[in-house]
């Protein structure tokens, strides 16, 4: 329906990041960078948000957390991985308590670099993620169109299997999560 | 007359709303030295909330949100077609009662306390709201909105202290900063989005909806001290709540979040000494 990339709203989750990239995200907001003005909204809960900003690599206890806030949050959804421990896991990749970046547990569409990542770069993440939550909504109304409406109870533990995978609507994410796949065998 | 008035409230108030919601963050954000979104950008956020796929944490949610929904617009077609305006007021209260339920029909605890507080500001605003009814009453001889906007002069003229409780009160009704207790339009304070936070997609979008004809009808009450039988009050009724609507803004962008109990206190005896004491003169003169 319409343009929904005029209003992303952004949930932001620090799995274990030094800070360094959660205060350049928050700098986003500030008024050099305003990034209010593209009609971006910090949320801070999952079921209203539409962008997942991960900052920092992934260990044993965020990643349940991390897992549990991209499933409570509402189709179309994007997720953006900020920084390079987000990325990668950066300079913790071989510590015996980090999983690795933030795709080990979530399907991830944009990566940010840098440590700490820059205010533009991550506004630059975020308009490209932005472009793909559009493409994702349109999916999605085409999957309501021939579907019909799907509601989903969080509490109910049967939701996500009778909902089943629309090919078409999860292709995109597919495609990233080969992606990813693709940018560790390099890494190798 | 009165059909058209309600078919007129029931179009323009969530545009107007949106609309002055959209103005409100603009002016809010160059208060900040920022650029700030479109003025549009409410319509779009709500759009969006529709678009997306319907979340829900229990499936009664829906149908306690569509009621908050109807019987605020309800309130409001009571309000303009000249109907009993402590009538009104008391349909108002109910709808309040809904939100509270969407609140706690969750497990959330910061959905519950939000709705706790909900309930709080509610008990906060009230005695203004009601006393605004009875000044009404004591001044025109009836509750009716339909011969009040047919006096002969401004009740403000008569009711001062009853325009600055009301005044008072309506940062509480919109949930403005030092009083967004329940939920707050600005990120990241301690409930997460209180009353609103297990609600997601379409029913975050029903409760924007419902914001916007609330804070209508809200203004509409504070234009009602204004409007006479003349037309030119009407300008004049406009022009004040567009003042008010800004007063608004100012508190919201230069204050912090006060406690409950003080907002309590302090709307307590804002209404007593105002609206009281406004009383009191009103029925000695009499």
């Amino acid at each position: 329906m319409g343009k929904v990339k005029r209003s992303p709203w952004l949930l932001h989750y620090d799995a274990s990041s030094c800070n360094g990239c959660d205060i350049e995200v928050l700098a986003c907001m500030t008024p050099v960078y305003d990034v209010e003005r593209f009609g971006v909204v910090n949320t801070a809960d999952p079921m209203q948000a539409d962008i997942l900003l991960v900052t920092g690599g992934v260990n044993s206890q965020s990643a349940e957390v991390v897992k549990q806030l991209y499933d409570q949050m509402a189709r179309p959804k994007v997720v953006v991985a900020v920084g390079i421990c987000a990325c990668t896991g950066g300079v913790f990749k071989d510590c015996y308590n980090i999983n690795g970046g933030v795709d080990t547990v979530i399907p991830v569409d944009v990566y940010v670099p840098g440590c700490a990542a820059r205010p533009e770069s991550i506004i630059d993440g975020v308009v490209k993620a932005v472009q793909i939550f559009q493409e994702r909504s349109d999916a999605h109304d085409k999957y309501v169109k021939e579907h019909g409406e799907s509601e989903r109870n969080l509490n109910d533990p049967d939701a996500a299997a009778r909902e089943g995978n629309p090919a078409d609507f999860f292709d995109a994410i597919t495609k990233t999560s080969e992606g990813s796949r693709n940018k560790e065998a390099e890494k190798k | 007359m009165r059909i058209a008035m309600i078919i007129l409230y029931l179009v323009l108030a969530p545009l107007l709303g949106g609309l002055l919601d959209g103005i409100d963050r603009r002016i809010s954000a160059r208060m900040q030295r920022r650029v700030g979104p479109p003025i549009l950008q409410p319509f779009y956020d709500v759009q969006k909330l529709f678009a997306k796929q319907r979340i829900v944490v229990t499936n009664s949610q829906t149908f306690l949100m569509i009621t908050y929904l109807v019987l605020m617009v309800f309130t409001g077609c009571m309000f303009y077609s000249g109907a009993d305006m402590l009538m009104c007021f008391f349909v108002l209260s109910t709808a309040g009662i809904f939100l509270y339920f969407a609140a706690v029909v969750t497990d959330s605890p910061y959905s519950y306390i939000g709705g706790q507080r909900e309930l709080f500001q509610e008990m906060c605003c009230e005695p203004a709201v009601l006393l605004t009814g009875v000044g009404f009453y004591l001044l025109e001889d009836t509750f009716e909105t339909a011969k009040i906007v047919q006096a002969d002069r401004s009740a403000i003229v008569a009711l001062p202290g009853f325009f600055a409780a009301f005044l008072f009160i309506l940062t509480i009704k919109m949930r403005k900063s030092p009083f967004d207790e329940s939920t707050s339009h600005h990120p990241h304070q301690e409930l997460v989005k209180g009353v609103t936070t297990e609600l997601g997609a379409s029913n975050l979008a029903l409760f924007q909806i419902t914001e916007w004809y609330e804070n209508i009808l809200m203004l509409s009450v504070i234009a009602l001290f204004i409007i006479n039988k003349n037309p030119w009050s009407i300008p004049a009724a406009i022009l004040v709540v567009l003042a008010a609507y800004f007063l608004e803004i100012l508190i919201d962008n230069t204050s912090a979040r006060m406690k409950s109990g003080k907002m309590l206190e302090l709307s307590w005896a804002v209404t007593i000494a105002a609206a009281g004491v406004n009383l009191l003169i009103l029925i000695l003169v009499r």
